[in-house]
């Protein structure tokens, strides 16, 4: 029973459906409202009030908890609003030791693309000096840096709704605030299946993955999309690599059966792709050892051989395994070879192991 | 899957049967969690160990490994005495009931309790409840399903209950295998089978050759009509003599088959074994020729997921050194073996293969790059089919199959005490020629265990942490024992990954005389103390 409605943002028209929030419904239009804590992954939270809008001419209300309603008059920015959209982030910023210079999350930051829209450079409000906990060493996958933590709630809700563990919660009050993984002690030692579906949503550096193969810089970094190679749920995958083609780090794209998210070893399972000990060309066995060769010379041995052995013993004397890590094209033209090029059905796969 | 992961959220129940889905399908593992946690859907797990799902569930069940039929056929004999089965659905859209109704007549809820050693047949009696009352209500299972020489009827017997309660076409219901490779279903949709041409043709049926070898253009000469050697029966025939030659692509059979001592032997008297892979796995050590292939992000081409999804993979690095595509180098054999192949990129062979596989015809290469859409898709103006067998079975009627619970082959005795159960765990896959090649998985869970109950370990005078002997009918392994609250006793549990504590040493390579699957899921084996100077501190 979808309920359709209309209402004004910026002065302009827009429609949604009941039940949807004035975000959903503004960003649905292309028109944009500037967020912090908010994620389409996980629940509505409303707890860093940047995306304040104006209702109705008076009532300051958070876009992203608000129901739209019909006839609703919505303003998403004035004098007022950026005012306070500045007090909140001079406030995080204090709050934090937020280091650019030194954060995993430089350039990929929307915390810093915030500061940066606002024009934040220094808070005005002298810092507490106060640092929270860091902590990069006790996860093999997570890096944890609480002074870069803006308090939003989405690892905690990725952790609670999205894998289902509930690591991570807040502990303390007020300014002393903080993420507690499990009741308290490192990360590392906590029940984490090291899914990184925190560091993936973490609109900071406060939680960041641990690299793999390296690092660069974010700005420098190429994406590309392909699918997950382990289990046969088929997330599709992000996978980020520097300037020179090295493998960096892997994010779950929301548009695959996943909804965005993967488990440890779609997140860190990729470095075997570029593993030294690759197999860089072929190898035919002579006395016994197996040793480099030309392509020409490994087919051509191959197929001679599988030739003599057909003409010797019948094709039924040769089988072929096929492999449900390669493509359909691969595995098509492998039992189109066996049937026609050997003349056998002894092709299978791993379907039963 | 009949159905869809995104169907999860429409399911008001599930149960998982033979799937430890929170650490081999962890995505789907969560997905479910969400909804019994948060939405109040109900659960019932029936798995010899107390898995994660386990802790969540509104009935756990510690079934005895091999005993899915007798509590599959205990649920529908609750459901069939309670009058709890859909009888409209099962008049107007299936066949054969009649004939099951007596085989459940004997599975009481204490003869189930029984044969799968349950403390409380109450319990069976709850969960059937569960099941029947809550509609649409999804079926998950995997290897736990499969893995037995009764693997078939297991499946079978899934789809009777799914059946009996109208659950199958029904969005959010369904008879839902995850299966356990990336693109384990397109290669069993290629036609990567012994007895199946692309899309699960029968070689055996004349029609299906006789379209082949047109499209295939092979002018006079004539496709093998005998279907041919599954993967286990290969290393017998090797074994044998009869098997002279093999051409194994991306596969390590030397420890992803049972009876490891046996598939050694089996390749080492082969006359030539061709291995294309990306490492130099333990099968490919044993090759006369190793081709070396790119790894999965080196390539473009599309795989087939779980839920039937044809998906495009980009390529997004450059492979190393000399390795080609596997297309590439099957086609140089080809060639060389007198076929005139002449394909130039993976999308020719797709469009070949939408002309052969009428499941996939309505799907382009510019489709599968674009969408991602779910098979069947006869056509390129269908939008794909999320959910099979919604308005009438594929093959007419729902067909019930009258199904008696058997023992496995193996069953314990006094020499050989403990049940030994065999599976993947959440940091690593298969033999670990991926994850144990990737640094973080590696340093997650670097060893081999064999994972025990308490009490087992008292009994034995065991340590947590310390090495043990573990053996079978079919070799001997040294292991690192965990004590775990997760095995029930008399079950123990090992993890196949790990070449140098090999699970596949000890497991049996008894197959299901249908399918051909090996009963990797139970065997008999015994667990002993190291003795001083055995070289337990080893490894």
């Amino acid at each position: 029973m979808n309920e359709s409605i209309r209402l004004t943002v910026d002065g302009r028209v827009v429609s949604g459906q009941k039940g949807q929030t004035i975000l959903e419904v503004a960003r649905n239009a292309g028109l944009d409202i500037p967020t912090l804590c908010h994620h389409p992954r996980i629940s509505r939270t409303g707890a860093c009030r940047i995306c304040l809008v104006r209702v109705n001419g008076t009532a300051l209300k958070t876009a992203c908890t608000e129901p739209a309603a019909d006839g609703m008059n919505v303003v998403s920015e004035d004098a007022e609003l950026a005012s306070v959209r500045r007090s909140i982030l001079e406030m995080l910023l204090a709050e934090g030791h937020h280091n650019c210079l030194f954060c995993d999350a430089n350039g990929d930051c929307e915390f810093q693309d915030l500061c940066h829209r606002y024009g934040i450079e220094e808070p005005r409000q002298p810092l507490p000096g106060r640092r929270r906990t860091t902590d990069t060493t006790s996860s093999k996958g997570l890096r944890r840096n609480e002074d870069r933590c803006v308090l939003c709630g989405r690892c905690v809700k990725a952790c609670g709704e999205v894998q289902m563990l509930g690591v991570w919660d807040f502990t303390g009050r007020g300014d002393r605030t903080e993420l507690t993984a499990d009741c308290g002690g490192p990360v590392g030692e906590s029940s984490c299946a090291l899914c990184g579906t925190c560091a993936q949503l973490c609109p900071t550096g406060a939680l960041t993955l641990q690299p793999v193969n390296g690092t660069a810089p974010t700005w420098e970094t190429r994406k590309q999309t392909s699918v997950c190679i382990y289990c046969g749920v088929g997330c599709q995958i992000d996978f980020h690599t520097d300037s020179k083609g090295r493998l960096l780090y892997a994010n779950g794209n929301e548009n695959g059966p996943n909804n965005g998210h993967l488990c440890v070893k779609g997140r860190f399972g990729f470095d075997f792709v570029q593993h030294p000990e690759r197999i860089r060309t072929p190898l035919v066995r002579r006395d016994g050892k197996l040793v480099e060769a030309s392509w020409e010379e490994a087919l051509d041995y191959a197929a001679a051989r599988l030739s003599e052995i057909k003409a010797a013993n019948g094709p039924d004397s040769i089988a072929g395994l096929a492999s449900a890590k390669v493509t359909n094209e691969e595995n098509y033209l492998f039992q189109k070879f066996m049937r026609t090029g050997v003349g056998t059905n002894n092709v299978d796969h791993c379907a039963r192991l | 899957m009949t159905n869809s992961i995104g169907e999860i959220p429409s399911s008001e129940a599930f149960l998982v049967i033979g799937s430890n889905t929170t650490e081999n399908h962890p995505v789907i593992g969560s997905m479910i969690k969400h909804e019994v946690i948060h939405r109040g859907k109900k659960l019932v797990v029936a798995d010899p160990r107390r898995i994660e799902l386990a802790r969540i569930a509104d009935v756990y069940l510690p079934i005895r490994p091999g005993t899915n039929v007798a509590i599959l056929n205990g649920f529908m004999h609750v459901i069939l005495k309670e009058g709890l089965y859909d009888k409209a659905y099962i008049d107007e859209r299936c066949e054969g009931f009649e004939a099951l109704i007596p085989v459940l007549e004997k599975y009481t809820p204490e003869h189930v309790a029984g044969i799968c050693g349950l403390a409380n047949p109450d319990d069976i009696v709850k969960a059937a409840r569960i099941l029947a009352a809550a509609k649409p209500m999804a079926l998950y299972y995997s290897m736990g399903i499969t893995q037995f020489i009764s693997g078939v009827n297991g499946v079978k017997s899934t789809a009777n209950l799914q059946m009996m309660l109208g659950n199958v076409g029904k969005t959010g219901g369904g008879v839902n295998p995850l299966r356990g490779q990336n693109n384990v279903q397109g290669a069993c949709d290629m036609g990567a089978l012994s007895a199946l041409l692309p899309a699960y043709q029968p070689v055996i049926v004349p029609a299906n050759r006789e379209k082949f070898e047109k499209a295939w253009g092979m002018c006079g000469c004539s496709l093998p009509e005998k279907p041919g050697l599954t993967i286990i029966e290969m290393m017998n025939a090797a074994a044998r003599g009869d098997l002279k030659a093999m051409y194994v692509m991306g596969e390590n059979p030397v420890v992803s088959d049972p009876n490891t001592e046996h598939v050694i032997e089996a390749m080492e008297k082969l006359d030539l074994l061709i291995v294309q892979d990306i490492f130099l796995t333990e099968t490919a050590r044993l090759a006369h020729v190793v081709l070396p292939s790119c790894a999965f992000l080196e390539k473009e081409g599309t795989v087939t997921n779980t839920e039937r999804r044809v998906q495009f993979m980009n390529k997004v690095v450059t492979p190393p050194g000399d390795a080609r595509d596997d297309w590439w180098i099957t086609q140089q054999l080809a060639r060389r073996m007198g076929l005139q192949w002449n394909y130039t990129r993976a999308e020719e062979v797709f469009e070949e293969i939408r002309t052969v596989t009428p499941s996939y015809a309505g799907i382009t290469w510019k489709r599968a790059r674009e969408t991602k859409v779910q098979w069947p898709c006869p056509a390129v103006d269908h939008p794909g089919t999320p959910t099979l067998h919604k308005e009438k079975f594929a093959r007419g009627k729902g067909l019930f199959t009258a199904i008696e619970y058997t023992p496995p082959a193996e069953v314990v005795d006094r020499e050989y005490p403990l049940t030994l159960t065999t599976g993947r765990i959440l940091e690593h896959f298969h033999t670990g020629t991926m994850s144990r090649n990737s640094r973080i998985l590696d340093e997650l869970v670097p060893h081999g265990f064999i994972e025990m109950s308490r009490a087992d370990a008292a009994a034995l005078d065991l340590v947590d942490g310390e090495m043990v002997a573990v053996s079978s009918r079919r070799g001997s392994i040294r292991i690192r024992l965990r004590i775990s609250p997760r095995p029930t006793p008399n079950v123990v549990f090992i993890p196949f990954h790990f070449f140098e504590a090999a699970a596949n040493r000890l497991t049996i390579d008894a197959l299901d005389p249908t399918c051909k699957i090996p009963e990797y899921k139970v065997c008999a084996c015994r667990v002993e103390k190291l003795v001083a100077g055995d070289g337990g501190a080893a490894c």
